[in-house]
């Protein structure tokens, strides 16, 4: 006979099934029950937040530096509405999450109760799947169910409602099944075959190939970069990404051109531009990514792998889908083309690396260093030197210094870097981070952040010194919302329109007052110092770095315009570049 | 939206549309469980899709299965998100586009009250007789016509009840069901 529980004790007990170790939550009236189980056992190490959008983000650090599921937990109401931004992050970047919202007992639901809202409709579009658990008897199902869901197909996060009531209610609980499947949810592993002949036999014949890949690559797990750099081993063929999927290819690699899109290098760019054949791996043709929509690389075929069909032909039509998981995708193209050839096609595709070549000699990456004031590109390339032969993982904000973060500082593995690529959710970071140090206590976990972005979550500094996670938070202070400051540059004449930071806290008293380190530099002569104590103590660290206010981030693919369009480093007056078309996009 | 502003080329405004939008009717399997016609309708919303008529029953109840009939407009391009991003919600079994695959069978019923005296009135009732509607409510000033058909022939109905003293409509929009002996 099913072991007998409250509704309560299988939140926990499924969570344990589930191999959860870690939670991150908030407690509420309306989740008690839950809490008093986790109080019960020692199983389960909760993390207590101090805002549920950190929970959420924690979580989405946590999840995307394992490869696991994430799990939050929070109250009714409020609890609920505060994870809103979180799930959204989550949804849009595909990260695996499952949050347990409470809700006013079944009875109470529709009275405007204390703390109640329409969780389940509020989420509804920014959530994978969700539940509200009316009854007892389908609670167990539900929670296994919603792992499955989040963490297989197209990973992202599903949200179970279950109300007081049912928490405090008796019923049977049933195991996870060994092999989980759904009547309806199926998502499609294996790609087409003869699809993946016909991607073989174009890649066979392509001149200018080029491997534009994604997150995708990063959520199929750590076998799929190795598949991809096996791939990318085989074919000889010139690699780019995409933000979410920097570490899945190898920086350090030769066919490694750095990331794509409108921050992406002009190597990486051009060879979109120019190419005859663009194999996407795990990407979704974002409007970051493409640019000019109808001047989007015009001369090349493309064959498009993603588990998702909704995904392909959405912003661009391609020649070849296949629908599937990438690793097993790239495993059968490997397959095919090892039985056709063994030769990479160096000598075919000689004349386009020659051509890339010339565009990475371009250096469109470059920016003039000073003695006098720290430039943030520099900066992020000292902290790059000073830790890349550690155990290091980067999380970031949202803007300019995200932009040079992934620009400058350099990945070899996946599950390194963790951004808000999709939601552009400023405030990320430092959660981010705090969730990555919780799977990984020993590793250095470093946030590369803004000084507006990181004051969005900047009270989960008090989660960090009381579970001991010595985070690393490093401060581009440019006292701008910089990329805002460079956008009204661009687009409306240079007036700096609310986008200055004004009243900006003294970071390192801030960092004093919650118990952490706090650092300040603003001199190019003491910068590696000061990021050799950041990285020494073992203690949270603020570090204010004062750098040059007023940079602009480049290379840059201006809105509304293609890929060879791009703005270098030496162009002076950036005012004058868009359009007036142009200036109603973001 | 600024329709002067088009065609910008960049992501927000996709290629100019050279695509001509076509009506289609789309049935959509689901579970019939708490919420699922609102995770439809609110996808058809959130992603900017047009719904010309909706129609919603329980089918099989052993299985808790409905059945959602969606009259769309869209582009080609659009259709096939629209198919594909409904066929992604957990609940949804199936989607088959109707009117692409051909040869469906499609109905609508119109209530349709109509009030007049006189030679108005006798008119209404020879349309009716000829429309083959029902009477299904009458008094002596009113009548309620029940109506069955494509969808163009209610609409017909309707607009020439119109000058004939029509009060109100309420249609169940349309039903549809392929030819033939196989089911979906």
């Amino acid at each position: 006979m099913a072991e007998q529980m409250t509704g309560a004790e299988m939140v926990v007990q499924a969570l344990i099934d589930q191999g959860v170790e870690h939670i991150f939550g908030y407690p509420g009236g309306a989740v008690l029950p839950i809490y008093d189980a986790i109080f019960q056992q020692d199983k389960l190490q909760h993390i207590l937040v101090r805002h549920e959008q950190g929970a959420t983000h924690m979580a989405e650090g946590y999840a995307r530096s394992t490869g696991k599921c994430g799990v939050v937990l929070v109250t009714s109401g409020p609890g609920a509405t505060n994870a809103v931004t979180g799930l959204t992050d989550a949804l849009l970047d595909s990260i695996p999450l499952v949050c347990i919202t409470g809700q006013v007992p079944t009875p109470l639901i529709g009275s405007d109760a204390f703390q109640e809202c329409d969780t389940v409709g509020i989420t509804r579009n920014c959530t994978k799947h969700n539940y509200l658990v009316k009854s007892i008897e389908d609670l167990p199902r539900v929670l296994h169910e919603a792992f499955y869901i989040a963490t297989s197909g197209r990973p992202g996060p599903v949200v179970i409602d279950i109300p007081k009531d049912v928490q405090f209610a008796l019923g049977s609980y049933l195991k996870p099944q060994a092999k989980m499947s759904h009547p309806t949810y199926k998502p499609q592993m294996e790609g087409d075959l003869e699809a993946i002949r016909i991607a073989v036999d174009m890649m066979l014949k392509a001149e200018r190939p080029v491997f534009y890949t994604g997150g995708g690559v990063i959520n199929s797990g750590y076998e799929a970069s190795r598949t991809l750099r096996d791939l990318a081993d085989l074919t000889g063929f010139p690699v780019t990404s995409t933000l979410m999927g920097l570490g899945a290819y190898p920086a350090s690699s030769k066919q490694w051109l750095g990331m794509l899109g409108m921050h992406g290098t002009y190597e990486a760019n051009m060879a979109m531009h120019d190419a005859d054949l663009i194999i996407c791996l795990g990407a979704r043709f974002d409007d970051r990514i493409t640019g000019r929509i109808d001047a989007f690389s015009p001369g090349s075929r493309k064959i498009h792998v993603d588990i998702d069909a909704s995904s392909i032909n959405k912003n661009i039509l391609v020649d070849v889908p296949i629908v599937g998981d990438v690793n097993l995708v790239m495993e059968e193209i490997i397959r095919i083309w090892r039985a056709k050839t063994n030769q990479p096609r160096t000598e075919a595709i000689a004349p386009w690396w020659k051509a890339i070549e010339k565009w990475r000699g371009v250096n469109s990456l470059a920016f003039t260093n000073s003695d006098k004031i720290i430039k943030p590109q520099h900066a992020i390339q000292r902290l790059y030197e000073a830790s890349k032969d550690r155990d290091v993982y980067i999380t970031t904000e949202v803007g300019q210094h995200q932009m040079w973060a992934a620009q400058h500082f350099h990945f070899d593995e996946p599950n390194r870097w963790m951004t808000s690529g999709g939601l552009g959710t400023m405030g990320y970071g430092l959660p981010a981070a705090i969730g990555v140090q919780v799977a990984h206590p020993d590793a250095l976990v470093i946030d590369i952040a803004g000084e507006a972005s990181v004051q969005m979550t900047m009270q989960e500094m008090s989660t960090a010194l009381q579970y001991d996670l010595p985070v690393k938070i490093f401060i581009l202070n440019n006292e701008y919302m910089g990329m805002v400051r460079q956008w009204q540059e661009l687009l409306h004449g240079g007036r700096y329109s609310h986008s200055y930071s004004d009243a900006l806290p003294d970071f390192v008293k801030l960092a004093e007052a919650y118990g952490g380190h706090g650092i300040r530099c603003d001199d190019p002569a003491k910068l590696d110092d000061a990021i050799d104590e950041m990285i020494n103590i073992k203690k949270p660290v603020l570090f204010d770095c004062l750098v040059s206010k007023e940079e602009n981030c480049l290379p840059m693919i201006p809105s509304g315009k293609p890929h060879n369009e791009m703005i270098l480093p030496d162009t002076a007056d950036i005012g004058s570049i868009i359009d007036e078309r142009g200036k109603v996009l973001v | 939206m600024n329709a002067n502003l088009l065609p910008t080329g960049s992501a927000y405004f996709l290629t100019q549309q050279t695509q001509e939008p076509e009506r289609h009717t789309l049935t959509v399997l689901v579970d019939n469980e708490p919420g699922v016609l609102a995770r439809v309708v609110g996808l058809f919303s959130a992603r900017g899709f047009n719904i010309d008529s909706l129609t919603v029953s329980e089918t099989e109840h052993d299985k808790h299965r409905s059945r959602i009939t969606v009259v769309t407009v869209a582009t080609p391009k659009i259709l096939a998100q629209i198919k594909l991003q409904l066929e992604r919600l957990v609940p949804v079994h199936k989607v088959h586009d109707l009117t692409a695959e051909g040869n469906a069978i499609e109905r609508e019923l119109a209530l349709v009250k109509v009030a007049g005296v006189g030679e108005h009135r006798v008119e209404a009732l020879r349309l009716a007789d000829a429309f083959r509607a029902q009477v299904i409510d009458a008094s002596t000033e009113s009548f309620v016509f029940e109506v069955t058909g494509k969808s163009s022939k209610v609409e017909q109905f309707i607009s020439l009840m119109a000058p004939l003293g029509l009060v109100e409509v309420v249609r169940t929009g349309l039903a549809a069901i392929t030819r033939g002996s196989e089911g979906m």
